[in-house]
């Protein structure tokens, strides 16, 4: 189960919009492969392109080896005979059908093969059952709360045994208890669903808890592929590493190097900082140290035995969901611990200590 | 004379049944005429939409005589009608149906495309993308989700098929007990200076006007509510 997809589409622009192109290539196999970027990136244009509700100027989409669309040989499969399994951003339930009717709608409409189809009861109160919906299957739409609802539009569309799933912003509006479910049920769905899951967010939080494969995206490209853990730790760009919210970036100049000892020096703010070798860079390189937030540690500026710390003057301290949010000279943040906090309250400057693992070094050019 | 019998209920049954005919063919292919304005782009559009815009705008002389044209005895159309039915079509009561679905169609075709626009796209979508025909969406989603609008818009087309005067005497003329309908014996009563069959007629068309008019304003204001 996998999809392969180039699309190129063209909007000219006119007195009210920018032109804009999109223009991706990618693969995705079974898993969640989230693309993340800001509104307006081209992300749920990607989706429609995938579902059949746009059409791309050029490129082709290939799901399973099946062409659903090539702007070669002019192919273009109609969505209902696509199998993309959509769930749009307020769920699109029907409101004139039962849970349990919309479920039917969907097994009814599908192109099942004959199994299927005479085991289409059982599957839609399996559904309901897995959904936790059994109970609210004689509801309207209107009836269920938003987590219902949510649960109910991805039932339905698994009841049409997609092989694709695609998600636009599902989680947008729902409170952070809700989202917490749902990225239950979602990898639930993961586990019984052998077909790529496409989901579309700008919610990074929703992106680090749920992809396998990250594509990041802006301005219709992506600007960064790979598994979850090497886009996120390491972003190819200082741009990236800044929209992704949670690096500090800071200008620094490779001082050192020795693949040996598996070491390098930085010079950062005219002060030291250690850190592992850095491949593909020579000594006298300009760039940016980038490490995350999370990963620094706000000392006091007596503390003793201290290697690999920033001295740096302390603009201002705001609350922040997870303690206090800091904030230095040279646009550099840190979060800490309410306690943390009243051991240094008051300080004009404090030090930071830079875990030299946590050294990240971007090159400029 | 029939005329001369101020209880003659002819009239009142024809428009009726006039009327419910109009508006049965008008709703029908009416609403399949919006469903392609609302949901298709083609070449003329804009010129399809300005020709079904047409009769709102142009006398009812006019409109009688393009009838006449298109479906008098010596019109293909018109000889055509003739071969199947045995009959003539102008100056019959199956001409005033014409007449009346010409007076009504444009409204209800006017009115009914907002309407399916309203429909909110996304539960299309999601029935097509679960595998859906077209027609199937339509017959499933749209149509029930457009019922109330629509059902308030065949009310409107109902009276205003109730209404039609001048086409009517253009196509159908004025033949007491056969095409006279119910506008066109008031015209007839009040010409020869029958007061009170034309008192009595013109309230009852005012009556189940407003009586049809009342509860569809009532929804179309409210919007077809499907929360």
């Amino acid at each position: 189960m996998s999809i392969e997809a180039r699309l190129i589409k063209r909007f000219p622009g006119d007195r009210e919009s920018e032109p804009f192109e999109l223009n991706v290539r990618f693969q995705a196999g079974p898993g969640i492969t989230v693309l993340l970027g800001p509104s307006g990136a081209g992300k749920t244009l990607t989706l429609n392109c995938l579902a059949g509700f746009a059409r791309p100027d050029d490129g082709r989409i290939l799901v399973n080896n099946e062409l659903y669309f090539d702007a070669g040989t002019n192919v273009y499969l109609p969505p209902q005979r696509r199998r993309c399994g959509y769930i749009f951003q307020d769920h699109a339930l029907f409101p004139h059908m039962t849970i349990r009717e919309n479920l039917r709608f969907a097994a009814a409409v599908a192109p099942l093969d004959k199994a299927g189809r005479l085991n289409r009861h059982r599957r839609i109160n399996e559904l309901l059952e897995t959904f936790e919906l059994s109970d609210l299957a004689a509801r309207k739409p209107a009836q269920l709360s938003g987590g219902q609802k949510q649960r109910a539009a991805l039932a339905r569309v698994l009841a049409g045994e997609p092989r694709v799933l695609l998600l636009d912003e599902p989680t947008r509006g729902l409170e952070a208890r809700l989202r917490r479910a749902f990225y239950e049920v979602i990898r639930k769905t993961r586990e019984r669903l052998n077909a790529p899951l496409l989901l579309v967010t700008h919610d990074l939080e929703e992106c680090f808890e749920l992809a396998d494969t990250v594509f990041l995206m802006a301005r219709g490209h992506f600007l960064q592929s790979g598994p979850r853990e090497a886009v996120l730790a390491r972003p190819a760009t200082t741009d990236l590493a800044r929209s992704l919210g949670v690096y500090n970036v800071i200008e620094a100049e490779i001082s050192a190097l020795d693949p040996a000892r598996n070491t390098s020096h930085l010079r950062v703010l005219n002060q030291d900082i250690d850190g592992p070798y850095l491949p593909g860079h020579l000594i006298g390189d300009r760039g940016f140290l980038c490490v995350r937030q999370a990963e620094m540690k706000v000392l006091s500026p007596y503390a003793s035995g201290v290697q690999n710390q920033l001295t740096l003057r302390v603009l201002g301290s705001s609350p922040s969901s997870h303690g206090v949010r800091l904030t230095f000279e040279h646009d550099v943040v840190a979060i800490i611990s309410e306690r943390e906090y009243d051991k240094l309250r008051g300080a004009d400057t404090l030090r930071i200590e830079v875990p030299r693992s946590a050294v990240y070094f971007i090159g400029n050019g | 004379m029939a005329t001369s019998d101020p209880l003659d209920w002819f009239p009142l049954w024809l428009s009726l049944r006039v009327a419910s005919i109009a508006t049965l063919l008008v709703v029908i292919a009416g609403t399949f005429a919006a469903y392609l304005l609302s949901h298709k782009t083609f070449r003329g559009k804009n010129l399809i939409d300005s020709l079904i815009t047409l009769p709102l705008v142009l006398p009812p002389t006019v409109l009688g005589y393009y009838l006449l044209v298109l479906i008098g005895r010596a019109s293909p159309l018109g000889r055509l009608y003739e071969i199947l039915f045995g009959q003539p079509l102008v100056f019959t009561w199956q001409a005033a149906v014409i007449a009346a679905m010409l007076h009504s169609a444009p409204l209800f075709i006017k009115a009914a495309r907002p309407v399916l626009e309203a429909v909110d796209y996304r539960y299309e979508w999601a029935a097509r993308s679960l595998g859906a025909s077209e027609w199937s969406t339509f017959w499933r989603i749209t149509l029930p989700l457009s019922r109330q609008g629509l059902g308030s818009l065949a009310a409107l087309t109902f009276a205003r098929s109730l209404g039609d005067f001048g086409v009517t005497i253009m196509v159908a003329g004025n033949i007491p007990g056969r095409t006279q309908t119910l506008s066109v014996a008031i015209y007839d009563a009040v010409e020869s200076g029958n007061g009170r069959l034309a008192r009595v007629l013109v309230l009852i068309v005012s009556g189940v006007a407003l009586a049809l008019l009342w509860p569809a304003a009532h929804v179309l204001r409210t919007g077809r509510s499907h929360t």
